[in-house]
């Protein structure tokens, strides 16, 4: 139908924006669902929720094949090195949405056991606050995901200069 | 059980308030045996306490506890020895259940068990340092760990036992005699829930041996107790069994409530009753759904995870929140029921009804799913009780163990339901006590519905409960009360007690040693999912691998009580 809307003519655009255009509509998660916050991950995913309507339902169980990390649930020291070591082997361009207090900030396990935010060893993108966060709010940060990677070029290499606690270790 | 041992040992004191017979240290061990041989078949816990600061003067720092329950499942038997040095013997060889127990107090409180096949670290990291639980450690003290551990040596000792490797004079392990493939599934494998790592030796599809690694959602719940009031800790028990937050606020305050000796109105105990069926159907909801989807049935999901959301929304219009309630006191609870409650949840009940009707429709008589479950990773009786199961996992083995009935609290006696049992405790059998006790607390639900009596929700004692918003803000007593009861807590008087209920996966049980302040001593969780994990490497050995990962669904490992 375009084809003959458009003729001979050649629709002409950046190729950032096309790429984006693309990326923004497809992102696949890699839920690292570890405590009750995958529980409500489980609530976005489902039918009333639904976060298919946004293009991110591909749910990937290897993190070779994602984009998104969610990290869901309480990071704990002994679960650090696995989280680098999933993040170090997802691909670039990879985006990162911190959920619930506990990955934020170690929430109220202010103790010997939790790290005290994910930040400490991978870039974070965006923060979701709650204990654990309704799913309406982990679709806002996809959606502030999904606004913030329009304004990415392809030139830009991501968050190369980040050195969290693990890097030199 | 009790006469028993104080026939064997008549100079053991017993204190007949926290149910406790203190033994001498060198008879402890036979003690546990002589307990075993007269009907104590089931441990339910094993812990250390630290008396480091404690306020009454004790023998020695270091005390070991063992709770052990009869075998007619009614009564139950606290033995304590003090330690004068941190070393004891091991009751692996009497109890299968001691194993994971054992390595938990080795690893929290540095106590070494003599004659313990793998006393290893289990919930901290192995580049941890130091006993966390000890009282001269300090709260906010985490260590980094850079590297995950080396599953090798455990997995060897494994084959050495099953006879696959051999070991020569200096303790190395020789190549194994079959060509075996090692594996790990997890910690970060969407069967394992993101939280446990299992290492596999492989011998084409069949799994051969299985170590198990758990501790990585340990987030310091007990050290966490003794750092907070006690209503301070209802939020910290929301966050063990995450999948019915509820039935842990009430294990928690029934506990102490018990050591406080308060007794609840009628009203609150009902309403109780009717938000820990609620909360035992939603958790076996989403266990439910998840081990189906496991199974490659996706559509399942669908059917039983929308009830869950309906669920949701009469808790959120009930406690606030949509997962983690907070919704008990010591004492009450926080809110009455609100206006309208009853055609919500007549609307959620109907609403869980189609959804299992439904998804029942779809497994009952399905082929696939009778040759994935039937007859696989089987736990006999017998099994299952030496391993310390208990709740849905014990009774899809056929063992009539459900504390609502043996050991009734609340109205549990008053009403009318049936226990499910399983016959040969194989995974069909599990999935379908759980589809079953769905059934059955709905029908305790309807019961309750509509006779709910009238009063107050709260015990009616200034000590206790907070004083309502007007005498706070208009007396001075009601100032001064709301303020020592915030600053200083509900005060529970010195006493050392275990008490339990039947939750959503077996038995929950608090362990609790107050000092008579408004904070505890020690909180000890008898968490029914750290047994049923422990006992997961026997279940899966000789099975297929992907019968191991239906496994792992159907004994409902959640993470936050199992690591706490």
């Amino acid at each position: 139908m375009g084809v003959e809307l458009l003729g001979d003519a050649v629709v002409t655009t950046r190729l950032d924006e096309a790429v984006n255009w693309a990326r923004e509509s497809s992102l696949w998660p890699f839920v690292f669902g570890t405590a009750c916050c995958a529980i409500e991950f489980m609530s976005t995913a489902a039918s009333k929720h639904d976060i298919s309507r946004f293009g991110a339902e591909v749910v990937r169980f290897s993190p070779r094949q994602a984009d998104l990390l969610i990290v869901a649930g309480t990071i704990s020291y002994k679960q650090a090195p696995i989280l680098k070591q999933i993040y170090d082997q997802m691909p670039e361009p990879k985006w990162v949405i911190s959920m619930g207090a506990c990955a934020c900030s170690g929430g109220f396990y202010d103790n010997y056991t939790t790290l005290q935010g994910i930040d400490e060893i991978i870039p974070v993108d965006v923060y979701v606050a709650g204990c654990p966060p309704r799913p309406e709010s982990v679709l806002d940060a996809l959606m502030m995901i999904q606004r913030e990677l329009q304004t990415d070029t392809l030139k830009k290499a991501t968050k190369k200069d980040f050195k969290g606690r693990l890097d030199n270790a | 059980m009790l006469k028993a041992l104080q026939r064997t040992y008549p100079k053991a004191e017993f204190i007949e308030k926290s149910n406790t017979l203190i033994m001498d240290e060198k008879d402890i061990f036979n003690a546990v045996q002589c307990a075993y041989e007269n009907g104590g078949k089931l441990l339910l816990d094993i812990t250390i306490v630290d008396y480091l600061d404690y306020i009454l003067p004790q023998s020695s720092r270091f005390a070991l506890v063992y709770i052990i329950r009869h075998i007619d499942f009614q009564s139950s038997l606290i033995l304590k020895s003090f330690l004068s040095e941190p070393t004891c013997l091991s009751v692996c060889s009497i109890y299968k259940a001691a194993d994971w127990l054992e390595r938990e107090c080795y690893d929290q409180y540095g106590v070494v068990f003599e004659n313990h096949p793998n006393l290893n670290r289990i919930l901290n990291h192995w580049q941890f340092e130091g006993y966390p639980l000890r009282k001269d450690y300090p709260i906010t003290k985490g260590q980094l760990c850079t590297d995950s551990v080396d599953l090798m040596p455990a997995m060897n000792a494994r084959l050495l036992e099953k006879g696959i490797v051999s070991q020569d004079d200096k303790g190395n392990y020789s190549e194994p005699n079959m060509d075996l493939m090692f594996i790990n599934v997890g910690p970060s494998h969407p069967a394992t829930h993101g939280t446990i790592r299992n290492f596999c030796a492989m011998d084409g599809e069949t799994l051969i041996a299985n170590v198990s690694e758990i501790g990585y959602l340990h987030r310091g719940f007990e050290k966490s107790c003794e750092n907070h009031t006690y209503n301070q800790i209802i939020p910290y028990t929301d966050r063990l069994d995450y999948c019915s937050a509820t039935t842990n606020n009430v294990a928690f305050a029934k506990t102490v409530e018990e050591m406080l000796g308060v007794e609840l109105p009628e009203r609150a105990i009902t309403v109780r009753v009717l938000v820990m069926e609620l909360s035992r159907i939603i958790n076996h909801l989403v266990c439910l759904a998840a081990q189906l989807v496991d199974m490659g049935a996706l559509t399942n999901y669908w059917y039983l995870y929308n009830p869950r959301e309906s669920a949701y929304t009469f808790f959120s219009k009930l406690t606030g929140a949509r997962l983690t309630n907070s919704y008990m006191r010591i004492g009450g609870m926080s809110y009455d029921l609100y206006e309208g409650y009853e055609e919500d949840l007549k609307q959620v009940m109907k609403e869980i009804e189609e959804g299992v009707g439904t998804a029942l429709s779809l497994v009952e008589h399905n082929r696939i799913f009778h040759d994935r479950t039937q007859n696989i990773c089987c736990v006999s009786a017998e099994e299952a009780i030496k391993k310390g199961l208990s709740g849905p996992n014990l009774r899809a083995s056929g063992v009539n163990y459900d504390m609502r009935v043996s050991n009734p609290y609340y109205y549990y006696d008053q009403l009318d339901f049936d226990v499910a049992l399983g016959s040969v405790g194989d995974i069909y059998d599990r999935v379908m006590v759980r589809f079953e006790e769905i059934t059955q607390s709905l029908r305790i639900m309807k019961q309750l519905l509509g006779n709910i009596p009238d009063g107050a929700i709260c015990v009616d004692n200034p000590s206790i409960i907070l004083p309502e918003k007007k005498d706070v803000y208009g007396s001075i007593e009601g100032t001064m009360n709301q303020f020592k009861l915030i600053y200083e807590g509900v005060k529970v008087p010195t006493a050392e007690y275990y008490s339990s209920i039947e939750a959503t996966n077996g038995e929950l049980g608090f362990y609790i040693v107050s000092n008579g302040s408004g904070y505890p001593h020690k909180v000890k969780v008898r968490a029914p999912s750290f047994l049923a994990m422990s006992a997961y490497t026997s279940m899966v050995e000789g099975s297929m691998l992907a019968d191991a990962v239906l496994n792992l669904g159907s004994i409902n490992i959640i993470a936050g009580e199992m690591d706490r």
